[in-house]
């Protein structure tokens, strides 16, 4: 088999991991900010390590694809630092609040333009609205089987071995090619990218290509736009936290127990 | 005609009860759209199943009966659930928000040519223009959003617990067969299934959940200690961890604790070495008592928790666990 040809779709999200104090709600404006740096979501991280780990053992070019409003190349370049071989930044102030029916019907004209494919990869979901749609709904729209939920992908011939995560264990699945698989982060982490590396990579000139709705060829209006009626802010999590005092150890593990002993 | 149709899904045992949490929404919205409430169950034999659905006082309870719909298989289900929408043309179709949900609804919305929302908690009928408004939490559970969208079917998966369960009334629906094309070449195969033993997080009374605080794989042996001292108090106990530790493949994902893992509410959850992103904290926060160990004192796991240590793990546990032999 020659080398794989396999695309990851990526979405540019604020770091599903900061705090909650981070996140600001304006309900008036209907704006949720997040004061925090985005990052690529950490599902779709985990599509493209399963797309890297392919590569290495069967050669392999990856094409990473992130569709947004506004994004940001520096944060998109991780995906190369970390082994991926294009990039390709489909943005268009006409993407804001794109829903993700949108998403998907952006992500099929861009892919549409590459033509040739074997894999198509996404995370399961994005940190952000947790939806899981994007990924089945371009399959459907490409025609493609999909395999959902994949913790381990392995190619056979000329086909997919796809290990999904299921409620009772998992599933060993065959897909032929091409087909679209969501990746769970049951895969694994994406490998560490250095800081150094990152930064030196910043000053490179990488393969990257950028288009606008115009360059595909997109009618603006026929992408699906998020109806927000209301935005609330959340239930209030916060608890009065007593923190255990004692003047050892002993005395501290003792109170905790008796805490435990109260509560069960 | 404002018809609003669930699928009632089906474990070992009988009806998975979220479904009676779709009962409750769905003769709610039916009331407000003056349409029926419908449920439908397929299987390779849902016959007992229906039989129990129709206790609940629904308009009417439709099963599709197959060999090839036995387990799931989401390429069979998809195109039996697509003719069953088109045959009964529901104005809702609603779902439990269930790996089934997950995988199916996205591409069912399209084939409608509708817009799905997913992990709802609350549904509503917006009384101007008869359109649902659909609450969804969003950036982990930061904000909440309420979205009104395009298509007929409106489409929804509804978030376990977010509605009281229905009560079988004694009212008995009639049960009727819809007989469709079931697919029977399929393009995906599953050639094996490995079963594991899942541990069901959501009906333990304790918890002790570690996160990325612990270096090494082999520290949750003494989560594991604590879990065992529980249980031999008679105590269900169990271990759960953050995502990390899953991605680390540590864990498997059934420990996992969050909005990607299983959300839990026991009497006492212990949070060790976690240091509290939101996807975690929506997960245990309706937790009774949450603890908290961590050397970090500013970590977020200490805002949610009634009580906080700020301790080295490895040397308080031990100790902890002597003290609760002694004290239980």
């Amino acid at each position: 088999m020659k080398e794989l040809k396999m695309i990851v779709c990526a979405k540019q999200i604020p770091d599903p991991e900061a705090p909650f104090s981070a996140v600001s709600v304006d309900t008036q404006k209907k704006i949720v900010s997040v004061d925090a740096p985005d990052v690529i979501n950490p599902y779709d991280e985990n599509a493209l390590e399963a797309a890297i780990r392919l590569k290495e053992t069967i050669g392999g070019f990856i094409t990473v694809i992130s569709v947004g409003a506004s994004l940001s190349d520096t944060v998109l370049r991780k995906a190369i630092a970390a082994g991926a071989d294009e990039l390709i930044l489909v943005e268009d102030p006409a993407f804001q609040d794109i829903d993700s029916n949108g998403t998907a019907y952006v992500l099929k004209k861009t892919i549409e333009k590459i033509a040739s494919y074997d894999l198509i990869l996404t995370g399961r979901q994005a940190g952000d609205w947790d939806s899981g749609q994007v990924g089945l709904i371009l399959a459907e729209l490409l025609g493609l089987p999909c395999v959902s939920m994949a913790a381990k992908i392995e190619l056979q011939d000329s086909h997919l071995l796809v290990e999904r995560v299921v409620p009772i264990g998992t599933e060993l699945v065959k897909t032929p090619l091409p087909s679209l698989v969501t990746v769970s982060n049951e895969v694994g982490e994406l490998r560490y990218v250095s800081r150094s590396k990152i930064l030196a990579m910043l000053k490179k000139r990488i393969p990257m290509k950028k288009m606008s709705a115009k360059d595909l060829g997109l009618e603006t209006e026929k992408v699906s736009k998020l109806e927000l009626v209301e935005l609330q802010p959340p239930p209030d999590m916060r608890r009065q936290c007593v923190f255990i005092e004692g003047v050892n150890l002993e005395e501290k593990a003792q109170k905790l127990a008796q805490i435990i002993k109260d509560s069960i | 005609m404002g018809d609003v149709l669930i699928l009632a899904e089906v474990k070992e045992s009988g009806l998975e009860k979220s479904t009676f949490e779709l009962i409750t929404l769905a003769k709610q919205l039916a009331k407000e759209l003056e349409g029926k409430a419908l449920s439908i169950v397929l299987g390779k034999d849902p016959t007992e199943a229906g039989q129990e659905l129709r206790r609940f006082a629904l308009d009417s309870v439709y099963k599709v009966q197959d060999p090839a719909l036995e387990g799931f298989v989401p390429e069979v289900w998809l195109n039996t659930l697509e003719q069953v929408i088109k045959e009964l043309r529901p104005q809702v179709f609603l779902m439990t928000h269930s790996p089934v949900a997950r995988d199916i609804l996205p591409r069912l919305g399209l084939r409608l040519n509708s817009t799905v929302t997913m992990d709802c908690v609350e549904v509503k009928v917006d009384p101007s223009d008869k359109r649902l408004l659909r609450k969804k939490p969003i950036y982990g559970g930061n904000a909440m959003a309420v979205l009104k969208c395009k298509g007929t079917p409106e489409i929804v998966s509804l978030r376990k617990n977010s509605y009281p369960m229905a009560q079988a009334d004694g009212q008995v629906s009639e049960l009727k067969e819809l007989t469709l094309k079931i697919t029977k070449d399929l393009v995906t195969q599953v050639l094996e299934t490995k079963k594991r033993d899942i541990v069901e997080l959501d009906k333990a009374e304790v918890i002790i959940s570690g996160g990325r605080g612990l270096a090494e794989k082999e520290e949750f042996s003494q989560l594991e200690q604590l879990a065992a001292v529980l249980e031999k108090k008679g105590i269900k106990a169990m271990v759960g961890c953050s995502r990390p530790i899953v991605d680390k493949g540590w864990m498997s994902s059934d420990r996992q604790v969050g909005l990607t893992g299983t959300m839990v509410a026991p009497n006492v959850y212990i949070a060790i070495g976690i240091s509290g992103a939101i996807q975690h904290l929506v997960g245990m926060v309706r937790s009774k008592k949450i603890i908290a160990i961590n050397t970090d004192a500013g970590c977020n796991m200490f805002k949610v928790a009634d009580y906080g240590l700020t301790e080295d793990y490895k040397e308080i546990l031990p100790l902890l666990i002597k003290k609760l032999e002694e004290t239980l």
